[in-house]
């Protein structure tokens, strides 16, 4: 077997699945391909993988009733005994009154979302890569610690009703973090995208880390309180994918969301945020290429959620969507908010006093009635005095919800990918967001970590 | 109180039960896989490796979700394959696939052994691995006395829809999850230090969370069953956690935090229970002493720590007080960190991190050893050697990390009793600690106020904010023997590309003075 599956060797893969089905109904989900990563961290690399892998989910039904079982044995025993045990599992299982009928065929726009500098991203190009960090950082007496990740591979998704859909796809992440030998200062740099060679170059980013790096070795400490903030987009883009995330249909007509509204209902066309903001999904967007199907195959289109600050989708699984009525609508793997033309740096320009933000860590829900996060900034945080950077500050911790942060918009830059995952590798959403300007951005305290 | 209540009711659950018996049976090496094992090995040495190791595992994980009556998820995998990880040029290698034939062994050896030379060019200083005994054939399984893999799913749906009727019996619980989640792993290890062991690891997760609704006022809250741990046990284990019996109590709780009060910013002595404390342990003492993110290793996700550089810390830096001693294990039976070997196939040792309230070790592999030994004169691994899967590659990962009860006999009744102006914490709630482990923040799952020695009422909307040192040097009383407990988490995070890991936290109940609280109600209001 070839590292991932083509689309007629994923379409023969799901035959010979749903030939041994029993079942009323059966769904096959496919998945194949290569994930590769090469870390470093003190200068050099530390530890590398790379693994190969190709695996079933199949679910059957009888009536309402429905089970899954997963297996990465594909020969025609293993793919016997996942359908036989799913079967087993769903007759056993009580019904499921919100199970929908299997989706019928669709012909389905492809979304060219596969890169060839990707795939071709092996041990060899990621050290490459590695060493334009770790020399530049070395040049500069300074640490470098990162990951350069990429997966290529193929998905499918087919049913006994006749549906199949194929989406092949790379992705590649580099990020990387620069301290200062003695641990005061810290910088961090980052790009994702399908293609590596769209993604920001490594030397590039070493310098913007070495930068940060640089410019925070004696932060001041400030006063917490509310501070009007240049989110970079990265920290911007770690804020909005809370509030893209909670753009849940069910959860807010059932009472349980910040959508929600008093006395049952959601808040669809009302105003929530300030009227600039637009937030969009489109897996066709050249920044995004994300799937054009949901995990049971379902179309996804384009869709705008939040247009000039009105509410004007809520995400609806199809039960949900039958159930009030409406069009089933999935959201995407990504987003993106629209910006404008404005650089960082112009950004910064129009700032009288305020602090410049690289980007947020180790964020987790306060409240999910108000969207209230907490979480802390860090790798460079620093005051802008009369437009212009000064100096580096403290990290600190912030109690804050991307709602609240969109209605104290000051302005919108131009937007970009960035790498959106906490963690900083593949995993997590597409993400392209501008930069922003917000005021009376919530800092509660004060934090000595670097 | 409802700690109490709880262990009753699960004693009595558990004494209802018939469990078949069962003999642990010592898990089985399989001929061919023992073989394959010792061709990558082979493979990989003829290359040019100085080193290999390899594992083979085949995971069950099953899960099971309910929402009121009816399933939302009921899903069963198996992943299967095989990892061979390579030191070439002094530089690690590592490379799997999920086909265990003759051929793709010896493929993927050399292949790991080629990245290796590559990675070697982009190194500094080459890897050496702290020496390890052999061990010839060794056999390790965890302590369960039923597989949850043998139990009908339809006792398991059956046991989550009684647990969601009870809540919901409760007016004014109007929503309720519930889940079941078990991992069964088994894992073939050799290394060509002339380690074969094999093990069978279990790991189980019961859950169940209950959410009331005011509509007319548009608030809601919710309890989940914070006092169920995550354990290294079997269906046993679902049986004695009883969310059935407990559920009632969880949804009360959940409608009686709807019109709480909401708690007044400033200090306050906490006192917090062990199911609240393990994961206070887990991230402001267990991440810090990890001694890759110290070295610097984890610096572009996990962090570093702020417990650095060690020469600056062993033996020098003051944590808590006197009576703090922070144990790292891999032993407690029933633990989620358990294991015969670790996956550098060292067997762990059990050992002191914090002594009288000083730091005095931290977590290490082989290939960490080197760097401490000038320091701490030990030589040997500590065994905390974890990859999620067979298709990951393993590196440092916590071991069980406790706070060790106290020498007196003290409760958690003792301790409320003691305390004039306090709260006292249950279960855990929201958490966010900074990449240094110096600040945190913690929410938790029910408050109640604590005023003279008496519990005089239910708070909302605390969470207690900290630096780390100042926090456990804060700690004036601890329980005892008698109140230790284990907690633990399905699913921490780690590593790049992330990886996740189980570990239990035993802790006695313990009390912190004058610690700063905040009202996240009113958008994290400061005390």
């Amino acid at each position: 077997m070839a590292e991932w599956l083509s689309r007629a060797e994923a379409r023969q893969l799901a035959e010979r699945t749903l030939g041994f089905s029993k079942s009323d109904g059966c769904q096959v989900t496919i998945s194949s391909g290569v994930n590769g990563n090469t870390r470093y961290a003190r200068n050099e690399v530390t530890t590398a993988g790379d693994t190969v892998n190709a695996g079933v989910t199949v679910t059957s039904r009888f009536g309402k009733r429905a089970a899954s079982v997963s297996t990465n044995l594909l020969d025609d025993a293993g793919l016997r005994r996942a359908v036989e045990a799913s079967e087993r599992l769903a007759r056993l299982a009580p019904e499921n009154p919100e199970l929908m009928p299997l989706l019928p065929a669709h012909v389905y726009t492809a979304v060219p979302a596969f890169s060839g500098a990707t795939a071709d991203l092996d041990a060899a190009r990621r050290a490459a890569a590695v060493q334009a960090v770790t020399g530049a950082a070395d040049r500069a007496g300074l640490v470098a610690a990162g990951l350069v990740h990429r997966v290529a591979g193929a998905g499918a998704v087919a049913n006994s009703a006749g549906l199949f859909a194929y989406h092949a796809s790379t992705t590649a992440v580099h990020t990387l973090t620069v301290r200062t030998a003695d641990g005061k200062g810290s910088g961090w740099a980052g790009t994702a995208h399908n293609d590596w060679g769209r993604a920001t170059g490594a030397a590039a980013l070493a310098e913007r880390a070495v930068r940060k790096a640089q410019g925070t070795r004696e932060p001041a400490t400030l006063e917490p309180g509310k501070y009007t903030v240049v989110l970079e987009p990265t920290a911007a883009g770690n804020l909005l994918g809370l509030l893209a995330f909670a753009l849940n249909a069910r959860a807010a007509d059932e009472g349980r969301s910040f959508f929600s509204k008093r006395g049952g209902g959601n808040r669809i066309g009302e105003t929530v945020v300030d009227p600039r903001v637009t937030l969009a999904s489109d897996p066709q967007d050249p920044d995004l290429l994300t799937s054009p199907y949901t995990g049971e195959g379902l179309p996804v289109a384009r869709t705008v959620w939040i247009e000039n600050g009105i509410l004007k989708h809520l995400a609806y699984d199809r039960f949900w969507a039958e159930k009030q009525g409406v069009a089933p609508t999935p959201f995407a793997g990504g987003f993106r908010v629209m910006g404008g033309t404005a650089t960082l740096d112009e950004l910064v320009a129009g700032v009288d006093r305020g602090l410049l933000v690289t980007r947020f860590w180790y964020i987790r829900p306060v409240d999910q009635r108000t969207l209230l996060y907490t979480g802390i900034t860090r790798d460079g945080v620093f005051l802008i005095e009369r437009g212009k950077v000064t100096g580096a500050v403290r990290n600190f911790r912030f109690n804050e919800s991307p709602v609240v942060m969109l209605n104290n918009l000051v302005a919108l830059g131009r937007p970009e990918r960035i790498s959106a995952s906490e963690s900083g590798d593949v995993g997590g959403a597409a993400v392209v967001v501008p930069p922003l300007v917000v005021r009376d951005f919530s800092f509660t305290s004060v934090s000595e970590a670097v | 109180m409802d700690r109490r209540d709880f262990v009753k009711t699960a004693g009595a659950a558990a004494a209802a039960v018939t469990l078949p018996p069962r003999v642990a049976p010592a898990p089985q090496a399989d001929a061919s896989v023992r073989d394959l094992c010792l061709r990558a090995l082979n493979a990989a040495q003829s290359a040019g490796a100085s080193y290999a190791d390899v594992r083979v595992a085949r995971t069950r994980t099953q899960a099971v979700s309910t929402r009121e009556q009816q399933i939302t998820a009921l899903s069963d995998g198996e992943t299967f394959g095989f990892g061979v990880r390579v030191l070439a040029g002094g530089a690690w290698g590592f490379a799997a696939s999920r086909e265990l034939t003759a051929r793709e062994v010896e493929r993927v050896a050399r292949f790991a052994v080629a990245q290796a030379q590559a990675n070697s060019r982009a190194l500094r200083r080459p890897v050496t691995l702290a020496p390890t005994p052999p061990v010839k054939d060794g056999r390790w399984r965890s302590p369960i006395e039923a597989d949850p893999f043998d139990v009908p799913i339809e006792e398991k749906v059956a046991l989550l829809l009684r647990a969601n009727a009870e809540a919901l019996k409760v007016q004014g619980a109007r929503f309720v999850n519930s889940s079941l989640a078990f991992v069964r792993d088994e894992k073939t290890y050799a290394s060509t230090d002339d380690v074969f062991t094999v093990q069978q690891i279990y790991r189980c997760l019961p859950q169940l969370t209950v959410t009331a609704v005011d509509s007319a006022r548009g608030g809601f809250e919710s309890r989940n069953s914070a006092e169920v741990a995550p354990m290294g046990l079997g269906w046993e284990w679902v049986l004695k956690a009883d969310l059935p019996g407990n559920a009632a109590r969880w949804a009360e709780e959940a409608v009686k935090k709807l019109t709480a009060k909401s708690v007044e910013p400033g200090r306050y002595d906490l006192i917090l229970e062990p199911h609240h404390l393990f994961l206070t342990i887990h991230e402001s003492i267990a991440h810090p002493t990890e001694l890759d993110r110290a070295l610097g290793f984890e610096a572009n996700y996990a962090g570093t720590s702020f417990a650095a550089p060690p020469e600056q810390v062993l033996g020098k830096l003051r944590y808590g007080p006197e009576f703090m001693n922070i144990q790292g294990d891999r032993s407690q039976p029933g633990s989620l960190s358990a294991c015969g070997w670790d996956d550098d196939g060292v067997a762990p040792e059990t050992y002191l991190i914090i002594k009288d309230g000083v730091v005095v070790d931290y977590q290490t592999t082989r290939d960490q050893v080197a760097w401490l030994t000038p320091l701490t004169g030990r030589t040997r691994s500590h065994g905390c050697s974890y990859a999620e899967s067979w298709a990951d590659v393993q590196f440092q990962r916590m071991p069980n990390v406790s706070l060790l009860p106290g020498e007196r006999d003290l409760t958690l009744d003792d301790l409320i009793a003691a305390t004039d102006n306090g709260i006292y914490i249950v279960g855990r709630g929201s958490y966010s600690i900074d990449q240094q482990r110096y600040n945190f923040q913690f929410g938790g799952q029910a408050f109640y106020e604590v005023k003279g020695g008496k519990i005089t009422g239910m708070l909302k909307d605390v969470a207690y904010q900290a630096r780390t040192t100042d926090f456990w040097n804060a700690m004036d009383m601890i329980g005892g023997k008698r109140s230790y407990q284990m907690n633990g988490t399905f699913s921490d995070g780690k590593g790049q590309p992330g990886q996740s890991n189980a570990v239990s936290h035993g802790c006695p109940p313990a009390r912190f003075k004058g610690i700063n609280v905040l009202n996240t109600g009113r958008g994290g209001d400061r005390g």
